[in-house]
């Protein structure tokens, strides 16, 4: 593992980006490893865009320098690309093609690009970038509220990903109730299988 | 994690916590019994988890009507022999600062220490003021943390001084500490919980011109001691990588930064981390500054130590180089990160550090701005008000929207736009007062619950004295909603989760006088127009009281009762009007690729009030 391992995620209010972030980062420390996270709260999170930054290794700050994330989990895609700034043709990208519309486009305010634009964009960009459908991937195990494990499982399945799926999955039922086990589970695995596949 | 383990971990154990979390473990391993606060972003989640423990832990905890009244209950208990926790955000001080300027004369017999979470860059907040200032305006000593572990290590130190030197102290996290999350080490938890003896001793505290000449001359002997505990402390550390033409002077979440960049770019440099940082430690600091050739300054976010370590070197006649703020050499304002403490120390060592392409995208990106949440019972209040408006044909323009410190707030938006004017907590009556009295605009003063008996309430008796003509309206959501839904003394719950008396605000406002006072349901938009446009018709204050509990609560609800109402466009009755979308906003609606209206099922939170809107019939319940 190299000595400090970058991980931004970005999505929007309600999708359990701040969940999924204290659960890596709790597997971290699980595993022996130091682990700093900066998350997002109050006025933000009222339907607005969150963020969550972690480094694993050894750091003080979570804020992630310029360019040099290792990984981008962005649960919603335009929010991908409003923190281009923070990644680079290095950086791993992991991306749900699932758009949330904000209020200002359907007011006519604002306008949101068409998805295969995006995609297209962060192509240009990187060369390491995977879309899944994880709301499509959530309904299939089960609940479309799991997006974020689709997610999680996916970021976890991407190379230099510093912790096991098995200790994510400890970590999970650490913090989630059991009610929810089994659905976050084939949620993970599916996000997790997702992105195996694609890196066929 | 489970927030229970704040509590039951044992000793030597390792938690992953928030800096918020880890303040409720440092107060517990510090013995307190008594904690209370008005919740404030970013300190809000040390309240959240205290309410969850305090029963457990033994201890007390209140959700106090407003930052001061919170203050003086840990003041009390201080004085009773207790130690005591009170906690706020950055600008809560400012209300709480009558009680926080007086308690440093009379001091304190249990330990007490205050938390200031401060909000470089504003992300949650009015202002971007330094409380480190306060500390020194105060004269009461001050630590600064720079992570999760330091902030419950330094909260107990904290306490162990106060009660040495019977002297309150203050802990000033920023945002980027209190919502950092770390591996803390966890120590031993001293159980609190007794009840104090209050020993009467005027001349120590009553703050009568006749005591405080000589509790002034004490509280200067207490800091002269206070510093020369600062100059050997353990917390204000040096480390070396081995050079001496830099020194950096730093504290707080700018350490990170500073020593992050100086390990991975390998830079030589002095850094001296000041976690005891007042009384400052003059000869600690003056030992650092002869040891190296030139000065970096990194801190947020006023120039606070780099004028110290200026005044040093005039005092001592010395002629050496300072960079910070002052000299452009970091920016002035607005908190720090990486990059830009990166470009500061570039600019001094004069070396370029590799750096990777900024990439920008080409593409537009809608906005996505915080609004009220769907449901959100303020939504159809500020509906129905825009509809009694304009059937009284009163001009918008001519009307002052006095609003306050909440979530409804966020009705500046289009297409509500009805905040014109809202400074701090309350505010929305003493300057809708003023309004009324400098203009002759119509003034419509819009505050939450939670505000209205926080800070609201001698703005209002202000203005029915003075016998104003001015609506108000009081959006009770049963709960301070912005903040993450705490409860406050119009709900029958207290923060310990007991049951508590409720506080009536009719009752209030009629008591106070008021002409005028009516509550409805929001709800129901037909009568809540009604009562708006009888109250816009009133001579004098018209108080009209829209009570819906916060979408927060539904949400919670219909999670337990899994009895959540769908709802959905029946396409063949839509006619595209967009009343819905247009006037009322839910964001829960959207038009979907076709240009037909939709419902996001996962945002709608199954309020139906969309239906009293829709002039078709079109929207539908999903049966």
């Amino acid at each position: 593992m190299k000595n400090i391992y970058k991980l931004y995620l970005i999505g929007v209010g309600g999708q359990g980006t701040v969940k999924a972030s204290t659960i890596i980062g709790e597997a971290a420390m699980r595993k022996g490893l130091n682990v700093v996270m900066s998350e997002v709260h109050g006025m933000a999170q009222r339907g607005g865009t969150v963020v969550t930054e972690l480094k694993i290794g050894d750091a003080h700050s979570p804020l992630i320098e310029k360019g040099s994330a290792d990984l981008l989990i962005a649960f919603e895609p335009v929010e991908a690309l409003r923190v281009l700034d923070k990644i680079s043709n290095k950086t791993f990208v992991v991306i749900n093609s699932s758009p949330i519309i904000p209020f200002t486009v359907s007011l006519g305010i604002s306008k949101y690009p068409e998805v295969e634009k995006i995609i297209e964009e962060l192509k240009h960009i990187t060369d390491h970038l995977l879309v899944l459908n994880a709301r499509e991937i959530a309904r299939e195990a089960g609940n479309i509220i799991s997006e974020n494990m689709v997610l999680m499982g996916a970021g976890a399945a991407s190379p230099d990903f510093p912790l096991d799926k098995e200790i994510i999955i400890q970590s999970m039922q650490e913090n989630l109730p059991p009610a929810s086990w089994e659905v976050n589970l084939k949620a993970l695995e599916g996000g997790y299988k997702k992105v195996q596949e694609l890196r066929r | 994690m489970k927030i229970k383990e704040i509590l039951t971990s044992k000793e030597g154990e390792k938690l992953f916590l928030l800096g918020n979390e880890a303040a409720v473990r440092g107060v517990l391993e510090g013995g307190i019994s008594v904690a209370s606060t008005y919740p404030g972003t970013p300190s809000s989640e040390i309240g959240d988890v205290l309410s969850n423990l305090a029963k457990e832990a033994g201890i007390y905890f209140e959700f106090s009507a407003n930052e001061k009244v919170a203050f003086e209950v840990s003041t009390a208990a201080a004085a009773a022999g207790l130690r005591s926790f009170v906690f706020m955000k950055h600008v809560g001080l400012n209300v709480a600062a009558d009680a926080f300027m007086s308690t440093v004369y009379t001091g304190v017999k249990g330990g007490m220490i205050i938390l200031s979470a401060d909000d470089p860059s504003m992300h949650s907040s009015q202002n971007e003021q330094d409380n480190r200032i306060m500390a020194r305006l105060a004269h009461i000593p001050l630590l600064e943390p720079s992570n999760p572990q330091e902030v419950k290590d330094l909260l107990k130190f904290g306490l162990d001084i106060s009660e040495e030197f019977e002297i309150p102290v203050l802990l000033r996290t920023t945002t980027r500490i209190s919502h950092m999350r770390g591996v803390v080490n966890v120590g031993k938890i001293i159980p609190g919980g007794k009840k104090g003896i209050f020993k009467k001793d005027p001349s120590k505290y009553v703050v009568v011109p006749q005591f405080v000449v000589k509790m002034r001359q004490r509280l200067q002997e207490k800091i002269i001691q206070i510093q020369k505990i600062a100059e050997k402390s353990k917390l204000n550390r040096i480390i070396d990588t081995g050079g001496k033409e830099l020194g950096i002077i730093t504290s707080g979440a700018a350490f990170n930064y500073v020593i992050d960049i100086v390990q991975e770019k390998g830079i030589k440099v002095r850094v001296l981390k000041l976690a005891f940082s007042y009384p400052f430690p003059e000869q600690k600091v003056l030992d650092f500054i002869n040891t190296v050739d030139q000065i970096l300054i990194v801190e947020e976010v006023e120039p606070v130590m780099e004028k110290e370590v200026l005044f040093l070197l005039g005092k001592h006649s010395l002629n050496k180089k300072v960079y910070g703020k002052l000299d452009g050499t970091l920016p002035i304002m607005y908190e720090f990160n990486p990059d830009i403490v990166s470009m500061g120390i570039e600019k001094i060592i004069q070396g370029k550090f590799k750096k990777e392409k900024t990439l920008k995208t080409q593409l537009p990106l809608p906005l996505r701005p915080p609004v009220l949440c769907p449901g959100c019972p303020h939504r159809p209040a500020y509906y129905a008000l825009k509809k009694a408006i304009k059937k009284l044909r009163l001009n918008e323009k001519d009307i002052i929207y006095s609003s306050d410190i909440g979530c409804y707030a966020l009705a500046l938006q289009p297409p509500y736009n009805m905040a014109d004017y809202c400074i701090c907590m309350g505010s929305s009556l003493g300057v809708g007062s003023g309004f009324t009295k400098a203009t002759s605009q119509r003034v419509i003063a819009l505050i939450g619950d939670s505000t209205f008996f926080h800070g609201g309430m001698p703005g209002l008796i202000n203005t029915i004295h003075h016998q104003e003509k001015l609506l108000l309206v009081i959006m009770d959501n049963r709960t301070t909603g912005m903040t993450g839904g705490q409860p406050h003394p119009g709900v029958p719950l207290d923060g310990m989760r007991n049951p508590a008396r409720e506080i009536s605000i009719e009752e209030v406002a009629k008591g106070m006088g008021a002409g005028f006072v009516k509550t409805v349901d929001p709800f129901n938009l037909k009568e809540t127009e009604e009562i708006f446009i009888e109250a816009l018709k009133f001579e004098e204050v018209a108080v009209v009281i829209t009570k819906h509990p916060c979408a927060m609560i539904t949400a919670t609800e219909n999670k337990k009762s899994k009895k959540k109402l769908r709802y959905k466009i029946n396409q063949e009755k839509c006619s595209r009007c967009l009343l819905c979308i247009k006037n009322f906003t839910c964001p829960a609606f959207f038009i979907n690729q076709n240009n037909l209206v939709n419902i996001n099922p996962l945002l709608c939170n199954g309020c139906g009030v969309c239906i009293q809107i829709c002039p078709k019939k079109a929207i539908e319940v999903i049966k």
